[in-house]
């Protein structure tokens, strides 16, 4: 009963009409399910078993009496919620003759800026709620916000349940003039504001008798005919190389989809980071070669010149090319329940490269209701900050503004593989242009070899208490005494100086261990045998360690002492400190220390070894690994 | 695809002749032209499938010269499962679900593709496009990676896996027009024409062999019916239809009134039975 029948030519029709992907967003019971529900059925996209169905549930969940609840139809994101499940983002698809849609919708919870940040990214357009008795809430700064930070620039503004304000013309037009004053402040472009009723269906796909008044289109007509193909094709030319195609020896394509422009054969262009210019030779594909290809589509190239191309290049206009940096300033939506902390190494995925990264300065992070600035040492879970992100090589990119595919990345934690932030680069950061690395003549090699030694980095991890600094120090002596050059580096040693701006909060932990990391590394470089003890109560900035020199030369010795046992000494009368509230951030009290899992070396100093007998264990393992 | 062939170790393409994996290896001849796809396909034989897949599933691999694994699960076979004698939950379970991870761990893949689509269910619709598995093949649903523009991170440690569906955004109708538009063959059980049919619990299923015993009143009709998705014979409900070639049945898509899976008799089986068989690692 839901379908319309269909004649020979829709066909057609059906077949090249756009698509548009739009997101829904509204505050829990603005009417997003209805509004949803309502579409999906108005555009007979409910079949008649699922009809049946909700006839069945709408008569025993339905908040709308004998009516069909449509809100029913699609699945309600809530449940999920109570079982504890994260959705992020459910998609639906309809369409009508002119269009095919793609509906993202999340939850309208406050917690979900993570999730609106996700549907936000693929949407071109975005359809926010607002109830016509309440006007614009807090929510709907938040939802505009991000709306505007992931690059939409088309909102409708669907001001919903008309039919209890008594289809007030002046109610809604209040409400439309309060939100393009906001839409004006957060930087969003295009506004259309609909007065409409998902309940009873006025202006959602058939024009209201009851609300004349309304002179622009329904919902869903504009939905149609909304022009948001953003003039990508009028942009430079970029392909982020996805895969390079190899078959043999005489072939060699580079696989990608098109992010902005159009290219033909014999066209200019450069691919960076390495420089290298040459022209287009041809646009392959199964059905025979392009003459020309335009952004959206996924291509293989093959270029004139051979030119070692590899995954994450960039290949872009030549006279038009990206921005080629190893440092930017970004947003970042933190997606994580472990906070983002500035100083610990990250994986970032942007077009195709996988490099390291690292936050290096946290400027402020956004108040997402009131747009505030305010000072900040993390960010949490939801939270946005404004950050200088450093990579461990160039990469070459856009602004997000410009470009959403070259300009838009993904954080990784290294250690869980999970996705944990996302992030729109701003700009590159001029420093990082101007700072080369100076090459010099001698090198670690030349160093080390003075020394008649192999250098390496002993990293002590362990309480405070443990025996670590013990331990270290009858090492080095014996090291000396067998005519190696040694250095210690002490944890509260190092805090007196180099270190002494810094507390014990996570954020400053993190600092705190790359500070030294980096200071072993030139020492590494220097030929020396470098002894580090240091609580270092996290992995992920031990490994960022042990991944700044080569893998040989990084041994990790954790001094595994019961915290009992380190309590019962405690030798500078910190734990008893600890206990009595005077500090709060001890490692093992109030702060985690995070085991190693696969340390090189672990020993045990409760007493029952001499800790000349633990210094001796150090010396066999260097003996084994050849070092000495 | 290119995605996961740059980022995965060793992947896999189910390939479950459907319509939807017809289209996806389509999709995969053309990615990666002039080379092959860079991964074999594999085929979970239940042994129940209807003998015209099995037909079509081997021809198709020949005439594109690709790499099959076919795997049924012994153990299964050896105790006789079947969907007559066991019922439809423990037939897929054990016979489709069990034996994907036996196959999976067997090669050691740790990144599979799958013809899914997120119109097909409800449920379906939060699906991620990298769907991350634990190393017990086990889909934890608080454990997902936020998909943002067109990164994919399918990162995973020794025994982890992703199962990757390119299709998720395609609907029923998308497939049909993507058939039709690039001539891409499909088994001719999706097309009417005269069958032999019995009518059981209000589906239409099909003698395809003599494993079917029918009851004194069953008798067999021939009845012309299509079948709009594929699976186990004894599992799939036929539609009385005239639907012939493909543009028949993008005309008749167009109009339908039943969603795709009403035929399924494995949908029906429980409630909420998809959500709990993608927890215990049905695709
Ligand atoms: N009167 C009226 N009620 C509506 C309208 N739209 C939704 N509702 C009701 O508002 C309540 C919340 O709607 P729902 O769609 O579940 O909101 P969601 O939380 O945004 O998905 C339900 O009781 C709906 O029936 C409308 O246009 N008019």
């Amino acid at each position: 009963m839901q379908k319309a029948a269909t004649s020979g030519d829709q066909t057609a029709a059906q077949a090249d009409r756009g698509l548009l992907k739009f997101l829904t967003c509204g505050s829990v019971d603005d009417g997003k399910s209805t509004l949803i529900g309502r579409l999906l059925y108005d555009c007979k996209l409910i079949y008649d078993d699922q009809m049946a169905a909700l006839e069945n549930d709408s008569a025993r969940f339905g908040t709308v009496g004998d009516k069909l609840d449509m809100a029913l139809l699609v699945d309600g994101l809530q449940a999920e919620r109570e079982q504890g499940i994260t959705i992020d983002v459910a998609y639906r698809f309809f369409a009508t003759e002119r269009r095919k849609f793609v509906v993202a919708d999340t939850p309208g919870h406050e917690q979900y800026t993570r999730n609106m940040a996700t549907g936000a990214s693929t949407a071109d357009l975005a359809v926010l709620l607002v109830d016509a008795r309440k006007g614009l809430l807090t929510q709907t700064h938040r939802h505009s916000f991000i709306v505007s930070l992931l690059g939409i620039r088309d909102v409708v503004l669907a001001v919903n349940k008309m039919d209890l304000v008594g289809w007030d013309q002046a109610t809604f037009e209040e409400i439309a003039a309060d939100y393009r004053e906001l839409a004006g402040r957060i930087g969003i472009p295009n506004v259309a504001a609909i007065p409409l009723s998902a309940l009873t269906g006025d202006n959602v796909t058939r024009p209201s008798d009851k609300m004349r008044w309304h002179k622009g289109p329904t919902l869903l007509a504009h939905l149609e005919t909304v022009d948001v193909a953003s003039d990508r094709a009028a942009q430079p030319f970029r392909l982020p190389v996805q895969w390079v195609n190899r078959p043999n020896a005489d072939f060699r394509g580079y696989c990608g989809t098109i992010a902005s422009g159009r290219i033909k054969p014999k066209d200019r262009v450069v691919v960076l980071p390495s420089g290298q210019t040459t022209q287009v030779k041809s646009i392959v594909t199964m059905d025979g070669e392009l003459p020309e290809a335009v952004a959206g589509r996924a291509v293989t190239l093959t270029l004139t010149d051979e030119i070692d191309a590899s995954r994450g290049d960039i290949v872009a206009a030549e006279t038009e090319r990206p921005v080629l940096a190893d440092q930017f300033a970004a947003h970042v939506v933190w997606m994580n329940d472990a906070q983002m902390l500035p100083g610990r190494s990250y994986l970032l995925s942007l077009g195709g490269n996988l490099v390291n990264a690292q936050v290096t300065n946290l400027k402020h992070k956004i108040n997402v209701n009131t747009l505030e600035h305010t000072a900040a040492k993390h960010l949490d879970l939801n939270e946005i900050g404004e950050v200088n992100i450093a990579l461990d090589r160039a990469v070459a990119f856009d602004p997000y503004s410009e470009n959403r595919d070259t300009g838009g990345f993904i954080l990784i934690d290294r250690l869980t593989n999970a996705t944990v932030g996302c992030g729109m680069i701003q700009f590159a950061l001029r420093r990082a242009t101007n700072v080369h690395w100076q090459a010099t003549k001698i090198d670690k090699a030349a160093r080390a070899g003075l020394k008649h030694q192999k250098p390496c980095v002993l990293w002590f991890t362990g309480l405070s208490g443990a025996g670590k600094s013990t331990v270290a120090d009858l090492v080095e002596q014996s090291l000396t005494r067998a005519g190696r050059h040694t250095i210690i580096l002490d944890g509260d040693n190092v805090r007196h100086g180099l270190n002494k701006d810094l507390g014990f909060t996570d954020e400053d932990r993190v600092e705190n261990i790359r500070r030294v990391a980096e200071v072993a590394k030139l020492m590494v470089q220097a030929g020396l045998i470098v002894l580090v003890s240091f609580i270092s109560p996290f992995r992920s900035e031990r490994r960022m360690a042990r991944e700044m020199v080569e893998a040989d030369e990084f041994l990790e010795i954790h001094i595994d002492t019961p915290l009992e046992v380190c309590e019962a000494r405690d030798p500078k009368g910190l734990y008893k400190l600890a206990r009595a509230g005077k500090l709060p951030n001890l490692t093992g009290i109030g702060s985690a220390y995070e085991k190693p899992e696969h340390a090189e070396l672990v020993l045990t100093a409760d007493g029952t070894k001499t800790p000349e007998a633990l210094a001796d264990d150090v010396l066999a393992l260097l003996k084994s690994r050849s070092i000495i | 695809m290119r995605e996961v062939a740059a980022q995965s170790a060793k992947p896999v393409m189910l390939y479950s002749i459907g319509k939807d994996s017809s289209v996806m290896l389509h999709l995969a001849m053309k990615a990666f032209y002039p080379s092959k796809p860079p991964f074999p396909l594999l085929h979970v034989d239940t042994t129940w499938k209807f003998r015209e897949m099995i037909a079509f599933r081997d021809q198709r691999v020949k005439d594109l010269g690709l790499n099959l694994i076919v795997h049924i699960n012994q153990d299964g076979l050896k105790a006789g499962i079947g969907p007559f004698t066991h019922g439809s939950a423990v037939h897929t379970d054990v016979m489709k679900t069990q034996a994907l991870r036996q196959a999976l761990d067997k090669y050691g893949f740790d990144a599979a593709f799958g013809g899914a689509r997120r119109d097909e269910e409800k449920s379906r619709a939060k699906e991620r496009i990298f769907s991350f598995r634990t190393a017990s093949h086990r889909w934890d649903p608080k454990n997902q990676r936020p998909e943002l523009w067109h990164i994919f991170n399918g990162r995973v440690h020794k025994g982890e896996s992703i199962r990757v569906f390119p299709l998720s955004n395609w609907t029923e109708l998308d497939i049909w027009q993507y058939v039709q538009a690039e001539n891409i063959p499909v088994v001719p059980l999706y097309f009417a024409k005269p069958r032999p049919i019995v009518e059981r619990d209000g589906a239409l299923i099909m003698v395809d062999d003599d494993r079917m015993k029918l009851a004194p009143a069953e008798k067999p009709q021939m009845k012309t019916v299509r079948f709009r998705t594929l699976g186990c014979y004894p599992l799939t409900g036929a539609v009385e239809s005239d639907a012939a070639n493909v543009d028949d049945i993008v005309r008749e898509t167009l109009a339908a009134t039943q969603s795709e899976r009403q035929g399924r008799v494995i949908d029906h089986d429980q409630a909420g039975s998809m959500e709990k068989k993608k927890q215990e690692g049905y695709f």
